[in-house]
């Protein structure tokens, strides 16, 4: 495996889909919409409550909000992951790919690495504002610094680059499938199944604190691995082009 | 070049390519026919070390079908032109090709000094930064013959470079074909279209499933279809017909417009008896020339005879 050689592919489909509003709009202005947003809501809460009984509610509504950035891990790649496989396939330059000396393995991790890097990217920016505008927003109000903590540092580095994983790997298995990109997406949408009941325990109170998200994590770590070896498998030489529809 | 034996490829229940038995020389243009479905995209898919074989053996280019460090060997040495173009349509031509080179590992500087060659043969310079999308049919295709052939590969698989092109884009790239021809590159080239393999090729093979024939295409025409003596005619009449029948002893004879076709094997020996035997039968002759079968025939002769096999 020539990690060179899969970061050629890589930066190649970054700089095709760089020119597709479908893929920069969401990729830019969800991280925007949550980093600066949410911050100006709480901002106006925050104004209009002034600062009693701040201290008990707000700092769990705000991690409810950066919960958000979990779901963009898991959507935005997906947009990014369909193009990259399913439009090559549908332009039909995957065989011309396939037939230079790269390997299967060093393809999908381009292809991975394309949907994947600039996702991480961009959410780890949107945090970043969403972070410093929450602090400046409400370190009057609580009298600390509520971020960086645990839970954020968990959540970005790793939820955010495991959910992507796994949005992607299962774009990889839905390519096979799917004969345009829409439909890929559409498809890879289930990504949201295992968040939807992360979302619902917050919701009846099981707190999301930093122990309880590495587990969440580590039950990704093992998602994520199962799911390789079967995209691995998908993401064959002749299966793409004998198999795939 | 190419040194194939009994290489076979099944999907499923359907053999697809069976027993392909097969030697292309280095320099050599080698045609390949066959109808729709015959196997010719299935065994380029094969030699190119794209799919896998069924059973029997390939070495292409100096390395053996099979293992992946072979094949990424042979990859490395092939250029292959798909039956779909599969350009990149947002990017131009030149950053196709450049993507291309660089997955080929190529030196930029040499890299950048091969796509000027070659946009420059495919008349496609001027245009280099233009996306693709604006491009025609013939110019797409140029440009994915110069992306087969951006990092310099000894062998060319050419999978129907001309089928859904205009004839004047046809031309274009038949052009180029033989452009590549005289730079001495061995090309493996698919087509239905047998008017160009016989410009083009130095052999053919016919393939239908099974290859039937492989050849020279002179040699094919000579010893695959039947030879015939056409003989021009003031006037033809079926009593004439009758006659000379009746003095060849034979029924291997047929009137098409003003000249008759008699079949024949040898023709230095029976010319002249033709000639005698239409003069005793009162006919004037006018010409007497040897009619030699097209590829054309040969080709529906032996497809044709596959068919009627059970
Ligand atoms: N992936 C596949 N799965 C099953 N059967 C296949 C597959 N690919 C090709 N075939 C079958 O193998 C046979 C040979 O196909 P192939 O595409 O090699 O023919 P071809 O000579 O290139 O035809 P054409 O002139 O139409 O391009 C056909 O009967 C085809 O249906
Ligand atoms: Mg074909």
């Amino acid at each position: 495996m020539r990690f060179s050689q899969a970061w050629l592919i890589a930066r190649h489909d970054i700089g095709i889909f760089r020119h597709r509003s479908g893929v920069m709009g969401p990729l830019i202005g969800l991280p925007l919409f949550v980093g600066i947003g949410f911050p100006v809501l709480v901002d106006y809460i925050v104004r209009s409550n002034g600062t009693a009984g701040l201290g008990t509610y707000l700092p769990g509504l705000i991690d409810a909000f950066s919960f958000w950035f979990v779901i963009g891990a898991a959507t935005l790649p997906t947009a990014i992951a369909a193009y990259a496989i399913v439009g090559e396939k549908v332009e039909k330059s995957l065989e011309p790919l396939l037939s230079t000396p790269t390997t299967d393995g060093e393809i999908l991790l381009g292809k991975t690495l394309a949907a994947f890097v600039p996702t991480v990217l961009a959410i780890w920016a949107g945090s970043a504002l969403f972070q410093g505008l929450i602090d400046a927003a409400t370190r009057g109000a609580l009298g600390y610094l509520l971020y960086p903590n645990g839970e954020m540092v968990v959540i970005l580095f790793a939820l955010v680059p495991l959910v992507s994983l796994y949005a992607i790997e299962l774009c990889v298995l839905v390519s096979s499938r799917v004969t345009d990109a829409r439909s890929a997406q559409q498809y890879a949408s289930i990504t949201f199944v295992p968040l939807i009941f992360l979302y619902v325990a917050g919701e009846i109170g099981f707190t999301l604190d930093t122990t309880h998200l590495l587990y969440i994590a580590a039950g990704f770590v093992v998602l994520v691995l199962a799911l390789f070896q079967v995209s691995r498998r998908t993401f064959h030489r002749e299966e793409i082009l004998t198999q795939w529809k | 070049m190419i040194h194939a034996e009994g290489l076979t490829k099944r999907f499923g229940s359907l053999t697809a390519v069976d027993q392909i038995t097969l030697d292309v020389g280095d320099g050599e243009v080698f045609g390949f026919l066959g109808p729709n479905g015959a196997g010719k995209t299935t065994t380029v898919r094969m030699l190119a070390a794209l799919i896998s074989r069924t059973s029997g053996r390939a070495e292409v280019a100096g390395y053996e079908l099979g293992s992946e460090a072979d094949e990424l060997k042979i990859r490395e040495r092939i250029g292959v032109l798909p039956d779909n173009v599969g350009l990149y349509d947002s990017t131009s031509a030149y950053q196709n090709l450049e993507y291309f080179g660089r997955l080929h590992r190529m030196d930029p500087t040499a890299l950048r000094t091969n796509i000027e060659r070659l946009l420059g043969m495919m008349d496609l310079w001027e245009k280099k930064d233009l996306p693709v999308s604006t491009f025609s049919k013939g110019m797409k295709q140029k440009v994915a013959i110069a992306r087969a052939l951006v990092h310099d590969p000894v062998l060319l698989f050419l999978d129907e470079p001309t089928a859904n092109l205009d004839p004047e884009a046809a031309k274009m790239v038949r052009e180029v074909i033989l452009e590549l021809k005289k730079e001495n590159r061995t090309i493996f080239l698919n087509t239905h279209n047998l008017d160009e393999a016989q410009r083009i090729c130095d052999r053919v093979g016919i393939l239908r499933t099974r290859l039937l024939a492989v050849g020279p295409v002179e040699t094919l025409r000579s010893g695959f279809a039947r030879k015939r003596t056409a003989v021009r005619l003031e006037r033809t009449s079926e009593a004439l017909v009758a006659a000379v029948k009746q003095r060849l002893r034979t029924d291997g004879v047929e009137v098409s417009g003003d000249r008759l076709l008699v079949d024949v094997d040898d023709p230095a020996r029976e010319n002249p008896e033709i000639a005698e035997a239409v003069v005793a039968a009162g006919g004037r002759i006018l010409e007497l020339s040897q009619v030699s079968p097209s590829l054309e025939e040969v080709y529906l002769k032996l497809v044709h005879e596959e068919t009627a096999l059970p």
